[in-house]
């Protein structure tokens, strides 16, 4: 049994996305979802396999008997928020490569645009490590980004325009994209510099969007793949990434904390893969706050330890540039549901259908949270 | 403002606040220091630990200043710094705090302007908490 190109993603769907959608999270899920079967072209009886994360509110059971789907007989949840956004594909894909199902869904649904903001909730927090951070007034996770963010401008040189040059990449492809919150919306330097702070050294523009809506995709082997209606986007390699030592958001009690999860995902990833990072067509990398790009660059390869900050420079993320990200305008621009976007946007590179297309891009890599255990995905149309 | 919601592992590290004391959990066994307090330790795998006093010295490692929307307390300080402390014995046990003028002062009792990465503090304690100034 091989991993490699075993499977394919065959189907994508989403509901709009909004700051304030009427319908609750469990109907968002169900569109999502039946939109990506019918994508696919494949009936909701013939699902057998499950996996979202374990934030996700929406049970299996819930969407099993509102859709219709059949007797299900592998069903997983990953853990970590935004960091198990691939790893939902990757469980599918070693599940149904080992025999063990033969149509997978994956989703996310998520009212965080209307619904509350987690950092708020002071009753229901984890002892450890809130008890060593929270008292401080370390509260959101962008207290806890801007302490590693602070640390690695102090490091390696990097500066606020290096961040902007993230946050006007994702907004630039945003404007393409009319299914994107940012799209009618665009974004100058002048805008960025003079924002207000959320948490110094990250500005409101350093923060991702707070977005109601869902989305799902649908993942089959690659026999099946063949006779789907769409094009087949191979999972090419997968992989998870929890470091010896890693402490999540708060990652600053190891020798080293600038070099996080994506390193570790990084190394299987590659190991596992037939091609290498000069090889990327494009890119979608988890984008909950603009500082977490340079550090998955050089997680996943992109440059050296250090060298994240400067590869933004000269138009490197964008359109024609070294390597393009977040083609859809990603977690910063186009919505924020926990990276879900960034994997059917993915797809959409592959299948040649993307707003802001790629020529002929063959390969594309999806990450999903740096900075908490992560997970990745390789994706190819060539097999 | 939010009190320390403690565990298991962790209380003993109140305690010793509570007196005034920086005290770091440590393996019984190897001798190996480890932050934050765990059952075990990761080198040795040994379940004996004991809780080494520490000279509360030490320099910031990195900060930040958080700006509202915050919990009511916190935003009636703001904007305020939260540090990183690593100690001067183990630069690779840090801690999180803020940098106040003196004991028991507002977090935002230190203009911001006049932190820096790298400079020593030390430690002093108030309500139970540790805080640092300038050293
Ligand atoms: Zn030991």
């Amino acid at each position: 049994m091989t991993f490699k190109d075993a499977t394919a993603i065959v189907g994508i769907g989403q509901t709009p996305f909004a700051k304030n959608l009427e319908d609750d999270e469990r109907t968002l899920a169900c569109r999502a979802v039946l939109a990506a079967l019918d994508d696919a072209g494949i009936a909701p009886g013939e699902v057998d396999a499950l996996a979202s994360y374990t934030m996700e509110e929406t049970d299996e059971v819930e969407l099993a008997k509102a859709v219709g789907f059949g007797d299900l007989t592998f069903f997983s949840k990953v853990g970590y928020g935004g960091g198990g956004s691939c790893a939902t594909v990757a469980h599918l894909a070693a599940a149904i490569a080992a025999g063990q199902a033969t149509v997978g869904v994956a989703w996310r649904s998520r009212k965080r645009g209307s619904g509350p903001r987690p950092w708020k909730n002071t009753t229901v927090q984890l002892p450890t490590p809130a008890q060593w951070t929270r008292p401080f007034g370390l509260l959101r996770p962008a207290d806890e980004i801007a302490m590693l963010t602070r640390r690695y401008m102090h490091e390696y040189g990097a500066t606020r325009d290096h961040l902007f040059n993230v946050a006007l990449a994702c907004r630039n492809r945003a404007n393409q994209n009319p299914a994107a919150i940012m799209y009618e919306r665009p974004l100058t330097r002048e805008m960025y510099m003079t924002s207000r702070w959320i948490s110094e050294p990250l500005c409101l523009f350093d923060n991702c969007l707070e977005t109601d809506g869902a989305l799902a995709c649908v993942v089959v082997g690659r026999e099946r793949a063949r006779d789907c209606r769409r094009r087949p986007v191979y999972v090419h390699s997968a992989a998870q990434g929890l470091p010896a030592q890693h402490h999540g958001m708060v990652n600053y009690w190891n020798d080293d904390p600038l070099t996080g999860p994506a390193w570790t995902a990084a190394r299987h990833l590659w190991k596992h893969a037939d091609f290498t990072p000069q090889d990327v067509d494009v890119a979608q990398i988890y984008d909950a706050f603009t500082a977490l790009i340079p550090l998955s660059l050089e997680g996943y390869g992109f440059c050296g330890r250090g060298e994240g900050g400067a590869f933004t420079e000269q138009g490197a993320l964008e359109t024609g540039g070294r390597l393009p990200i977040n083609t859809g305008g990603g977690g910063l621009s186009e919505a924020y549901v926990h990276g879900f976007n960034l994997i059917n946007e993915g797809v959409r590179q592959l299948r040649g259908t993307s707003t802001a297309q790629v020529p002929d891009a063959g390969t594309c890599l999806v990450t999903a949270g740096e900075g908490v255990p992560t997970s990745a995905l390789l994706l190819t149309n060539r097999s | 403002m939010l009190d320390p919601v403690k565990d298991t592992d962790g209380a003993p590290f109140w305690r010793y606040a509570a007196e005034g004391e920086l005290r770091v959990q440590a393996c019984a066994d190897c001798g190996e220091l480890r932050f934050p307090p765990r059952p075990c330790c990761p080198h040795c795998q040994s379940f004996a630990a004991e809780w080494r006093p520490v000279s509360g010295r030490g320099r910031v490692w990195s900060y930040v200043v958080p700006h509202p929307p915050l919990l009511p307390d916190y935003a009636a300080q703001a904007p305020y710094n939260v540090i990183v402390v690593e100690l001067e014995e183990a630069p690779r046990i840090r801690l999180v705090g803020n940098l106040v003028a003196e004991a028991g002062a507002r977090l935002d009792s230190v203009a911001v302007e006049r932190i820096r990465i790298g400079a020593k503090v030390r430690v002093v304690f108030a309500g139970g908490l540790p805080q640092w100034v300038s050293a």
